[in-house]
């Protein structure tokens, strides 16, 4: 087993892995800007090294910062958690060069998955059902591409090779805008991305966000973990995930989730993973992979019994899964609710001061938070300040303890969408399940 | 905080079966261990052996105790002159192991002068004092590993 892990990541996740490093006896240093000095996984490790000032390109993406905090603290490894350099090909790369193991999948494989075009290739291969589309990036002949177009039938999105988690995207609903788009879409990825290469897929209208967690080892074991439906977004973040998802069949998540299993032997992938798909009509659609940890893993983890930080610490130490795919059962429901720094009605940010803090509790109810009382949330990084996680044996279960924690749920000082995730679960239609990516942002009129 | 006070406490901890005492007060705060095979947490570190320097490992003994104490109470009103650490990584006074250090407290230096070397992934990089004056106190020991803002000399 790792002896020592860099948690290269802070808030919530930071606390999250310094948790799993705890329990499998691992030392833990957390690496922090210096404003996040009083993080509460900072204040709980065994080694702490402040790496640079606020800004995230000079402290959380600081890779000889970040190195350098592994030389000195002779640590084993580097978790990366979510967001930051987690997909970070090239960090993944240095990590690996300079001696240290990198939580996370081969870098070779990282770079393959970061490029959306290849990676729909590399799926494509491997069996999985993929949107219909260019199967490649554009070129620049304007002839070929309006045929494409034709061939897969408008609407269509045109969409950024480096982009992924809704950047660098645009739809097209006539052929009259489609020129205009794909260069307005290269341009854009130019200088978001330094890379204008783009593709072309078809716009699906009503689709639901669903996905499949997957876990690899080192020993030529890959399983699926059942799925979970991220439907619930507002400008493509995550606002409310649960599992399962409502209405999939378990031949369904049998079917699809061995398509990924199978797809992650193929590709060689190693450690969590996430193959996301669009669901319409009964078919899911492969859109893209992301070769982390994800923010709403809890709600798998409830209903699986499998703890996924641990299983990634497992496999980057050389052990197997701890699971076989015939153990792994979906039982009860899980919903996850964000809890995020920000007003509930403009959704802007608000940093301050946390004046008074109090965790819901009970049957079922996790809560997955770095926030105390008196601790300041800084206004340099995302709002994301906690995660609020109800299990039960059904999802009215689910819903119902969701309703209660919310209610006993208390941050002071700062402004949060505690109200707005009330006012989701008692939605009549999030009651009924099902409602897809655009439901959100209809219900808020926006 | 006082030396007196920490005295107080050190006498405490022997008295006691007490393993650990950390008092804070303000912005100060003290951590006074008892000798053991344990070692608490720090915001530094057993510097890694790196191949150059020896370095002097922390010792945990009630006199040592003393010392670090008292050099942690006299720290944080040094702290506003001292020259900071740009970057996370090993602090070094002699640009090799035999040569002698850069400066040596009571040395005049002049802004621009090199004060220490801090190596970060085998690269070692050169210090320079921001400001002129008179060295004070050098706050961190010969290869002892430093992080982002640390206060390294105290120039003044």
């Amino acid at each position: 087993m790792i002896d020592k892990i860099v948690i290269a990541n802070r808030g919530e996740i930071a606390l999250r892995i310094l948790r799993s490093c705890w329990e499998l006896g691992i030392k833990t240093v957390a690496v922090h800007s210096d404003v996040d000095r009083d993080l509460k996984h900072v204040l709980l490790a065994d080694e702490s090294v402040c790496i640079g000032p606020a800004p995230s390109g000079l402290s959380y993406l600081n890779v000889p910062a970040l190195i350098s905090a592994a030389e000195i603290t002779d640590a084993t490894a580097i978790h990366p958690g979510y967001g930051f350099l987690s997909e970070n090909a090239d960090f993944a790369e240095r990590v690996e060069e300079s001696g240290f193991i990198f939580i996370g999948p081969r870098p070779e494989t990282i770079r393959m998955m970061g490029d959306k075009v290849e990676a729909i290739k590399a799926m494509k291969t491997a069996g999985v059902p993929c949107v219909p589309g260019s199967d490649g990036p554009l070129g620049n002949d304007d002839q070929t591409n309006l045929r494409l177009a034709r061939e897969i039938g408008y609407p269509i999105i045109i969409k950024a090779a480096g982009g992924g988690g809704g950047r660098g995207m645009r739809e097209v609903h006539s052929e009259a805008h489609l020129l205009n788009a794909i260069a307005l879409t290269k341009s854009e990825a130019k200088s978001a991305f330094s890379n204008d290469m783009v593709y072309m897929e078809k716009f699906l209208e009503n689709p639901r966000h669903i996905e499949f967690q997957v876990l690899a080892d080192e020993h030529g074991n890959a399983v699926h973990l059942g799925e979970r439906d991220c439907s619930m977004q507002r400008r493509h973040q995550k606002v409310v995930e649960e599992a399962p998802a409502p209405g999939i069949t378990s031949e369904m998540r049998d079917r699809m989730g061995k398509v990924c299993a199978d797809a992650c032997i193929r590709i060689g992938y190693r450690g969590a993973g996430t193959f996301e798909f669009l669901y319409q009509d009964g078919e899911f659609y492969f859109i893209e992979m992301n070769t982390r940890i994800q923010v709403e893993h809890p709600v798998t983890e409830r209903v699986t019994g499998v703890d996924l930080v641990a299983e990634q610490i497992r496999i980057a130490s050389g052990m197997p899964l701890s699971v076989k795919q015939e153990d792994i059962v979906m039982r009860g429901h899980a919903i996850e609710c964000r809890i995020n720094a920000e007003d509930p009605r403009t959704f802007m940010p608000s940093p301050g001061l946390v004046t008074h803090y109090h965790a819901p509790g009970g049957a079922g109810i996790r809560m997955d938070s770095h926030l105390y009382s008196g601790y300041r949330v800084p206004p340099n990084y995302d709002s994301l300040i906690g995660k609020l996680i109800a299990y039960g044996n059904t999802r009215e279960s689910a819903i119902a303890r969701m309703r209660t924690a919310l209610k006993e749920i208390g941050i002071e000082g700062i402004k949060t969408n505690v109200e707005l995730q009330r006012d989701i679960m008692d939605d009549t239609h999030f009651q009924t399940g099902g409602t897809n990516i655009h439901y959100l942002e209809k219900k808020l009129g926006l | 905080m006082d030396i007196r006070k920490i005295k107080k406490l050190i006498d405490l901890i022997q008295e006691s079966d007490v393993a650990e005492i950390e008092i804070s007060e303000g912005e100060e705060s003290v951590r006074i261990s008892r000798a053991s095979t344990v070692q608490p947490q720090q915001q530094y570190f057993a510097a890694p052996q790196p191949a150059s320097a020896a370095p002097s490992t922390p010792s945990f003994a009630s006199e040592a105790a003393t010392t670090a104490a008292a050099a942690a109470a006299t720290k944080t009103s040094n702290e506003a002159n001292a020259v900071r650490s740009p970057m996370v990584g090993t602090f070094y006074r002699s640009p090799s192991p035999e040569a002698a250090s850069f400066v040596e407290v009571g040395q005049q230096v002049s802004a621009g002068d090199v004060i220490c070397i801090i190596e970060a992934m085998k690269m070692f990089n050169q210090i320079e004092a921001d400001r002129s004056g008179t060295v004070k106190a050098i706050l961190v020991e010969d290869g002892h590993p430093v992080e982002y803002d640390e206060p390294l000399i105290v120039i003044e």
